[in-house]
Protein backbone atom coordinates (compact mmCIF):
# COMPACT_ATOMS: atom_id res chain seq x y z
CA UNK A 1 0.00 0.00 0.00
CA UNK A 2 1.40 3.12 -1.10
CA UNK A 3 1.21 6.07 1.36
CA UNK A 4 -0.52 9.08 -0.16
CA UNK A 5 1.79 11.92 0.56
CA UNK A 6 3.98 9.60 -2.09
CA UNK A 7 1.27 10.72 -4.51
CA UNK A 8 1.51 14.40 -4.01
CA UNK A 9 5.38 14.18 -4.34
CA UNK A 10 4.98 12.54 -7.69
CA UNK A 11 2.41 14.60 -8.95
CA UNK A 12 4.67 17.89 -8.15
CA UNK A 13 7.32 16.16 -9.67
CA UNK A 14 5.62 15.37 -12.71
CA UNK A 15 4.07 19.20 -13.31
CA UNK A 16 7.92 20.35 -13.08
CA UNK A 17 9.28 17.18 -15.31
CA UNK A 18 5.93 17.97 -18.18
CA UNK A 19 5.54 21.87 -17.54
CA UNK A 20 8.02 23.37 -19.50
CA UNK A 21 7.29 26.75 -20.69
CA UNK A 22 9.12 27.29 -24.00
CA UNK A 23 9.48 30.45 -24.81
CA UNK A 24 9.96 30.40 -28.69
CA UNK A 25 6.90 28.18 -28.63
CA UNK A 26 4.35 31.14 -27.37
CA UNK A 27 1.74 29.49 -25.49
CA UNK A 28 1.35 26.74 -27.85
CA UNK A 29 4.53 24.98 -25.74
CA UNK A 30 2.32 25.41 -22.77
CA UNK A 31 -0.90 24.14 -24.29
CA UNK A 32 0.84 21.38 -25.36
CA UNK A 33 2.27 19.85 -21.55
CA UNK A 34 -1.04 20.94 -20.26
CA UNK A 35 -3.25 18.73 -22.74
CA UNK A 36 -0.41 16.11 -21.81
CA UNK A 37 -0.62 15.91 -18.04
CA UNK A 38 -4.30 16.14 -18.82
CA UNK A 39 -4.32 13.38 -21.18
CA UNK A 40 -2.27 11.23 -18.42
CA UNK A 41 -4.67 12.20 -16.15
CA UNK A 42 -7.58 10.43 -18.19
CA UNK A 43 -5.89 7.76 -18.47
CA UNK A 44 -5.26 7.14 -14.79
CA UNK A 45 -8.97 7.87 -13.87
CA UNK A 46 -10.04 5.88 -16.80
CA UNK A 47 -7.92 2.66 -14.92
CA UNK A 48 -8.91 3.32 -11.81
CA UNK A 49 -12.60 3.13 -12.75
CA UNK A 50 -11.98 -0.11 -14.44
CA UNK A 51 -10.40 -1.24 -11.44
CA UNK A 52 -13.47 -0.61 -8.89
CA UNK A 53 -15.80 -3.98 -7.91
CA UNK A 54 -18.44 -4.53 -10.45
CA UNK A 55 -21.52 -3.60 -7.82
CA UNK A 56 -19.70 0.50 -7.50
CA UNK A 57 -19.77 0.44 -11.27
CA UNK A 58 -23.21 0.27 -11.47
CA UNK A 59 -24.66 3.47 -11.30
CA UNK A 60 -27.65 4.34 -13.19
CA UNK A 61 -28.14 8.18 -12.18
CA UNK A 62 -25.24 10.72 -12.75
CA UNK A 63 -25.85 12.48 -9.43
CA UNK A 64 -24.76 8.61 -7.48
CA UNK A 65 -21.79 9.13 -10.05
CA UNK A 66 -20.67 12.34 -8.72
CA UNK A 67 -20.89 11.58 -4.66
CA UNK A 68 -19.03 8.53 -5.94
CA UNK A 69 -16.29 11.48 -7.48
CA UNK A 70 -16.28 13.72 -4.38
CA UNK A 71 -16.69 11.14 -1.58
CA UNK A 72 -14.67 7.77 -2.69
CA UNK A 73 -12.65 9.24 -5.65
CA UNK A 74 -11.37 11.92 -3.57
CA UNK A 75 -10.96 10.02 -0.05
CA UNK A 76 -8.43 7.68 -2.04
CA UNK A 77 -6.73 10.26 -3.48
CA UNK A 78 -6.56 13.27 -0.37
CA UNK A 79 -7.86 10.98 2.18
CA UNK A 80 -11.19 14.34 2.65
CA UNK A 81 -14.27 14.07 1.24
CA UNK A 82 -15.16 17.37 -1.86
CA UNK A 83 -16.52 20.60 0.25
CA UNK A 84 -19.88 21.38 -1.66
CA UNK A 85 -21.62 19.76 -4.45
CA UNK A 86 -23.65 21.25 -6.72
CA UNK A 87 -26.20 20.78 -9.74
CA UNK A 88 -28.41 22.90 -11.60
CA UNK A 89 -30.26 19.11 -12.66
CA UNK A 90 -29.70 19.79 -16.16
CA UNK A 91 -26.44 17.78 -16.05
CA UNK A 92 -23.99 20.82 -14.67
CA UNK A 93 -21.90 20.23 -11.49
CA UNK A 94 -20.13 22.01 -9.48
CA UNK A 95 -17.53 20.27 -7.34
CA UNK A 96 -16.00 22.90 -4.49
CA UNK A 97 -13.10 21.70 -2.51
CA UNK A 98 -11.72 24.54 -0.04
CA UNK A 99 -8.32 23.37 0.49
CA UNK A 100 -7.23 21.59 -2.63
CA UNK A 101 -4.36 19.69 -1.48
CA UNK A 102 -2.22 19.39 -5.09
CA UNK A 103 -2.42 23.74 -4.58
CA UNK A 104 -1.84 23.56 -0.82
CA UNK A 105 1.75 22.46 -1.94
CA UNK A 106 2.33 24.25 -4.91
CA UNK A 107 1.47 27.53 -2.61
CA UNK A 108 4.47 26.39 0.01
CA UNK A 109 7.10 26.05 -2.89
CA UNK A 110 9.41 28.52 -2.84
CA UNK A 111 10.01 28.91 -6.88
CA UNK A 112 6.39 29.66 -7.02
CA UNK A 113 6.06 32.39 -4.46
CA UNK A 114 6.28 35.27 -6.73
CA UNK A 115 3.75 34.00 -9.32
CA UNK A 116 1.10 32.91 -6.94
CA UNK A 117 -0.09 36.18 -6.09
CA UNK A 118 -1.36 37.45 -8.98
CA UNK A 119 -3.90 34.68 -9.19
CA UNK A 120 -4.92 34.81 -5.61
CA UNK A 121 -7.75 36.83 -5.37
CA UNK A 122 -9.25 36.57 -8.78
CA UNK A 123 -11.61 34.56 -9.86
CA UNK A 124 -10.46 32.96 -13.43
CA UNK A 125 -12.03 30.45 -15.32
CA UNK A 126 -9.69 28.14 -16.85
CA UNK A 127 -11.47 25.83 -18.99
CA UNK A 128 -9.25 21.98 -19.21
CA UNK A 129 -10.14 18.87 -20.13
CA UNK A 130 -10.92 20.33 -23.90
CA UNK A 131 -8.51 19.11 -25.92
CA UNK A 132 -9.72 15.41 -25.24
CA UNK A 133 -12.98 16.69 -26.78
CA UNK A 134 -11.80 18.55 -29.65
CA UNK A 135 -12.00 22.06 -27.74
CA UNK A 136 -9.20 24.84 -27.70
CA UNK A 137 -7.22 25.68 -24.46
CA UNK A 138 -8.32 29.16 -23.90
CA UNK A 139 -5.38 31.71 -24.36
CA UNK A 140 -4.85 35.34 -22.09
CA UNK A 141 -4.06 33.50 -18.89
CA UNK A 142 -2.55 35.54 -16.33
CA UNK A 143 -0.72 33.05 -14.78
CA UNK A 144 -0.97 29.57 -16.06
CA UNK A 145 0.65 28.44 -12.77
CA UNK A 146 -2.52 27.11 -10.95
CA UNK A 147 -4.02 25.36 -13.72
CA UNK A 148 -1.08 23.54 -14.27
CA UNK A 149 -1.69 21.48 -11.17
CA UNK A 150 -5.07 21.45 -11.92
CA UNK A 151 -5.04 19.89 -15.14
CA UNK A 152 -4.14 16.34 -14.30
CA UNK A 153 -6.94 16.18 -11.85
CA UNK A 154 -9.52 17.52 -14.06
CA UNK A 155 -8.39 14.82 -16.74
CA UNK A 156 -8.64 11.87 -13.73
CA UNK A 157 -12.71 13.32 -13.28
CA UNK A 158 -13.10 13.19 -16.83
CA UNK A 159 -11.35 9.31 -17.09
CA UNK A 160 -12.96 8.20 -14.31
CA UNK A 161 -16.57 9.37 -15.37
CA UNK A 162 -16.18 8.16 -19.19
CA UNK A 163 -15.10 4.35 -17.10
CA UNK A 164 -17.98 4.79 -15.15
CA UNK A 165 -20.34 5.82 -18.57
CA UNK A 166 -20.40 9.33 -18.88
CA UNK A 167 -19.04 11.55 -21.11
CA UNK A 168 -17.92 14.79 -19.70
CA UNK A 169 -16.35 18.33 -19.90
CA UNK A 170 -14.58 18.95 -16.79
CA UNK A 171 -13.06 22.23 -16.23
CA UNK A 172 -11.83 24.23 -13.51
CA UNK A 173 -11.28 27.38 -12.02
CA UNK A 174 -9.19 28.94 -8.95
CA UNK A 175 -11.25 31.55 -6.73
CA UNK A 176 -8.28 32.26 -3.99
CA UNK A 177 -5.51 29.47 -3.11
CA UNK A 178 -6.01 26.94 -2.42
CA UNK A 179 -9.94 26.70 -2.90
CA UNK A 180 -10.46 25.57 -6.18
CA UNK A 181 -13.64 23.86 -7.94
CA UNK A 182 -14.47 21.86 -10.58
CA UNK A 183 -17.29 22.38 -13.14
CA UNK A 184 -18.67 19.24 -14.51
CA UNK A 185 -20.78 19.32 -17.45
CA UNK A 186 -22.17 15.61 -18.43
CA UNK A 187 -22.00 15.76 -22.40
CA UNK A 188 -25.65 14.03 -23.30
CA UNK A 189 -25.30 12.30 -26.35
CA UNK B 1 -20.73 -1.06 10.27
CA UNK B 2 -19.08 -3.83 7.77
CA UNK B 3 -19.81 -1.52 4.96
CA UNK B 4 -17.88 1.26 6.35
CA UNK B 5 -14.88 -1.14 7.12
CA UNK B 6 -15.17 -1.97 3.45
CA UNK B 7 -15.09 1.46 2.26
CA UNK B 8 -12.04 2.30 4.45
CA UNK B 9 -9.95 -0.51 2.69
CA UNK B 10 -11.52 0.25 -0.42
CA UNK B 11 -10.40 3.42 -0.58
CA UNK B 12 -6.61 2.53 0.90
CA UNK B 13 -6.12 0.28 -1.94
CA UNK B 14 -7.37 2.80 -4.36
CA UNK B 15 -4.96 4.96 -2.96
CA UNK B 16 -2.36 3.11 -3.55
CA UNK B 17 -3.36 1.83 -7.08
CA UNK B 18 -3.49 5.67 -8.07
CA UNK B 19 0.00 6.19 -6.98
CA UNK B 20 0.91 2.88 -8.98
CA UNK B 21 -0.64 3.78 -11.83
CA UNK B 22 0.17 7.50 -11.94
CA UNK B 23 3.78 6.22 -12.30
CA UNK B 24 3.12 4.20 -15.17
CA UNK B 25 1.18 6.59 -17.06
CA UNK B 26 4.39 8.68 -16.37
CA UNK B 27 6.90 6.16 -17.34
CA UNK B 28 4.91 5.43 -20.76
CA UNK B 29 4.82 9.64 -20.91
CA UNK B 30 8.37 10.07 -20.62
CA UNK B 31 8.62 7.24 -23.13
CA UNK B 32 7.55 8.97 -25.63
CA UNK B 33 9.26 12.03 -24.75
CA UNK B 34 12.73 10.23 -24.88
CA UNK B 35 14.48 8.81 -27.72
CA UNK B 36 16.07 5.92 -25.83
CA UNK B 37 15.86 4.10 -22.14
CA UNK B 38 18.55 5.19 -21.20
CA UNK B 39 17.28 9.07 -20.81
CA UNK B 40 14.16 8.20 -19.67
CA UNK B 41 16.10 5.89 -16.86
CA UNK B 42 18.07 8.84 -15.92
CA UNK B 43 15.18 11.14 -16.01
CA UNK B 44 13.20 9.02 -13.28
CA UNK B 45 16.71 9.09 -11.46
CA UNK B 46 16.63 12.86 -11.51
CA UNK B 47 12.77 13.24 -10.48
CA UNK B 48 13.10 10.69 -7.46
CA UNK B 49 16.41 12.56 -6.57
CA UNK B 50 14.04 15.48 -6.23
CA UNK B 51 11.04 13.49 -4.34
CA UNK B 52 13.81 11.65 -1.83
CA UNK B 53 15.24 15.61 -1.17
CA UNK B 54 11.85 16.47 -0.17
CA UNK B 55 10.94 13.28 1.20
CA UNK B 56 12.98 13.06 3.82
CA UNK B 57 11.24 15.48 5.73
CA UNK B 58 8.16 14.20 6.03
CA UNK B 59 10.28 10.83 7.01
CA UNK B 60 12.37 12.50 9.68
CA UNK B 61 9.24 14.33 11.07
CA UNK B 62 6.82 11.18 10.92
CA UNK B 63 9.02 8.35 11.90
CA UNK B 64 10.55 9.51 15.07
CA UNK B 65 13.88 7.89 13.68
CA UNK B 66 17.03 9.54 15.26
CA UNK B 67 20.64 9.82 13.90
CA UNK B 68 22.07 6.52 12.88
CA UNK B 69 25.19 5.54 13.95
CA UNK B 70 26.04 3.11 11.58
CA UNK B 71 25.46 2.09 7.63
CA UNK B 72 23.82 -0.92 8.81
CA UNK B 73 21.64 1.06 11.29
CA UNK B 74 20.56 2.59 7.85
CA UNK B 75 19.60 -0.04 6.06
CA UNK B 76 17.52 -1.24 9.06
CA UNK B 77 15.84 2.27 8.66
CA UNK B 78 15.55 2.11 4.92
CA UNK B 79 14.01 -1.39 4.80
CA UNK B 80 12.19 -1.41 8.19
CA UNK B 81 11.00 1.79 8.59
CA UNK B 82 11.05 3.55 5.16
CA UNK B 83 9.66 1.27 2.85
CA UNK B 84 7.02 0.20 5.29
CA UNK B 85 5.85 3.23 5.25
CA UNK B 86 5.60 4.14 1.86
CA UNK B 87 5.16 1.54 -0.15
CA UNK B 88 3.81 -0.98 2.71
CA UNK B 89 6.58 -3.84 1.94
CA UNK B 90 9.27 -4.84 4.29
CA UNK B 91 12.20 -5.56 2.04
CA UNK B 92 15.13 -8.08 3.00
CA UNK B 93 18.85 -6.82 3.98
CA UNK B 94 21.36 -9.23 2.48
CA UNK B 95 25.16 -9.58 0.79
CA UNK B 96 26.46 -7.21 2.92
CA UNK B 97 30.01 -6.65 1.29
CA UNK B 98 32.64 -7.40 4.03
CA UNK B 99 33.99 -3.81 4.44
CA UNK B 100 30.52 -3.11 5.54
CA UNK B 101 29.80 -0.56 2.75
CA UNK B 102 27.20 -2.48 0.20
CA UNK B 103 23.93 -3.98 0.54
CA UNK B 104 21.24 -5.41 -1.18
CA UNK B 105 17.84 -4.44 -0.43
CA UNK B 106 15.52 -7.35 -1.74
CA UNK B 107 12.12 -6.68 -2.78
CA UNK B 108 9.58 -10.15 -2.80
CA UNK B 109 6.91 -8.11 -4.37
CA UNK B 110 7.16 -4.16 -6.33
CA UNK B 111 4.23 -2.35 -5.83
CA UNK B 112 5.23 -0.10 -8.72
CA UNK B 113 4.93 -2.76 -11.25
CA UNK B 114 1.84 -4.14 -10.20
CA UNK B 115 0.18 -3.77 -13.76
CA UNK B 116 2.97 -3.60 -15.67
CA UNK B 117 4.88 -5.48 -18.31
CA UNK B 118 7.65 -4.40 -20.34
CA UNK B 119 7.85 -4.73 -24.08
CA UNK B 120 10.11 -6.26 -26.27
CA UNK B 121 11.18 -2.76 -27.38
CA UNK B 122 12.13 -1.00 -23.73
CA UNK B 123 14.94 -3.59 -22.79
CA UNK B 124 17.06 -1.75 -21.40
CA UNK B 125 14.54 0.66 -19.42
CA UNK B 126 14.56 0.48 -15.47
CA UNK B 127 11.18 0.64 -14.51
CA UNK B 128 11.15 1.47 -10.89
CA UNK B 129 14.56 3.65 -11.23
CA UNK B 130 12.49 6.62 -9.45
CA UNK B 131 13.36 4.35 -6.20
CA UNK B 132 16.92 4.38 -6.76
CA UNK B 133 17.06 8.12 -6.70
CA UNK B 134 14.46 8.55 -3.75
CA UNK B 135 17.18 6.94 -2.06
CA UNK B 136 19.59 8.76 -3.32
CA UNK B 137 18.07 12.16 -2.69
CA UNK B 138 17.18 11.16 0.72
CA UNK B 139 20.09 10.22 2.15
CA UNK B 140 22.06 12.97 0.38
CA UNK B 141 19.81 15.15 2.73
CA UNK B 142 21.02 13.46 5.79
CA UNK B 143 24.83 13.76 5.13
CA UNK B 144 25.12 10.44 3.11
CA UNK B 145 26.46 9.78 -0.30
CA UNK B 146 25.83 6.43 -1.97
CA UNK B 147 24.85 5.05 -4.67
CA UNK B 148 21.84 3.43 -6.35
CA UNK B 149 21.05 1.14 -8.74
CA UNK B 150 19.13 -2.09 -9.90
CA UNK B 151 20.49 -5.36 -10.21
CA UNK B 152 18.06 -7.91 -10.73
CA UNK B 153 14.24 -6.96 -11.52
CA UNK B 154 10.78 -9.07 -11.72
CA UNK B 155 10.18 -7.21 -14.53
CA UNK B 156 12.86 -8.38 -16.83
CA UNK B 157 12.21 -12.37 -15.68
CA UNK B 158 14.34 -12.01 -12.32
CA UNK B 159 12.66 -13.95 -9.10
CA UNK B 160 13.01 -10.77 -7.38
CA UNK B 161 13.96 -7.15 -7.15
CA UNK B 162 17.43 -6.32 -6.18
CA UNK B 163 18.32 -2.87 -5.51
CA UNK B 164 21.97 -2.62 -4.71
CA UNK B 165 23.38 0.13 -2.33
CA UNK B 166 26.87 1.36 -1.72
CA UNK B 167 27.99 3.74 0.64
CA UNK B 168 30.17 6.18 -0.93
CA UNK B 169 31.14 8.89 1.94
CA UNK B 170 30.02 11.36 4.74
CA UNK B 171 29.41 14.90 3.18
CA UNK B 172 31.02 16.59 5.84
CA UNK B 173 29.11 20.08 5.01
CA UNK B 174 25.87 20.90 4.68
CA UNK B 175 25.43 23.04 2.00
CA UNK B 176 23.41 21.04 -1.01
CA UNK B 177 24.37 19.82 -3.51
CA UNK B 178 26.07 22.25 -6.71
CA UNK B 179 26.66 25.19 -4.06
CA UNK B 180 30.14 24.72 -2.81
Amino acid sequence: MADAVLFEFLHTEMVTELWAPDPDAGSGGKKKSLSVLEGLGFRVGQALGERLPRETLAFREELDALKFLCKDLWAAMFQKHMDGLRTNHQGTYVLQDNSFPLLVTMGSGSQYLEEAPKVSGMVQDMPICPTLLGLSWGSGLASPLPTVFLAFTCGLLCGALHTLGFQSLVTASVAALPACRFQVVIQKS
Amino acid sequence: MSRQANRGTESKKMSSELFTLTYGALVTQLCKDYENDEDVNKQLDRMGYNIGVRLIEDFLARSNVGRCHDFRETADVIAKVAFKMYLGITPSITNWSPAGDEFSLILENNPLVDFVELPDSHSSLIYSNLLCGVLRGALEMVQMAVEAKFVQDTLKGDGVTEIRMRFIRRIEDNLPAGEE
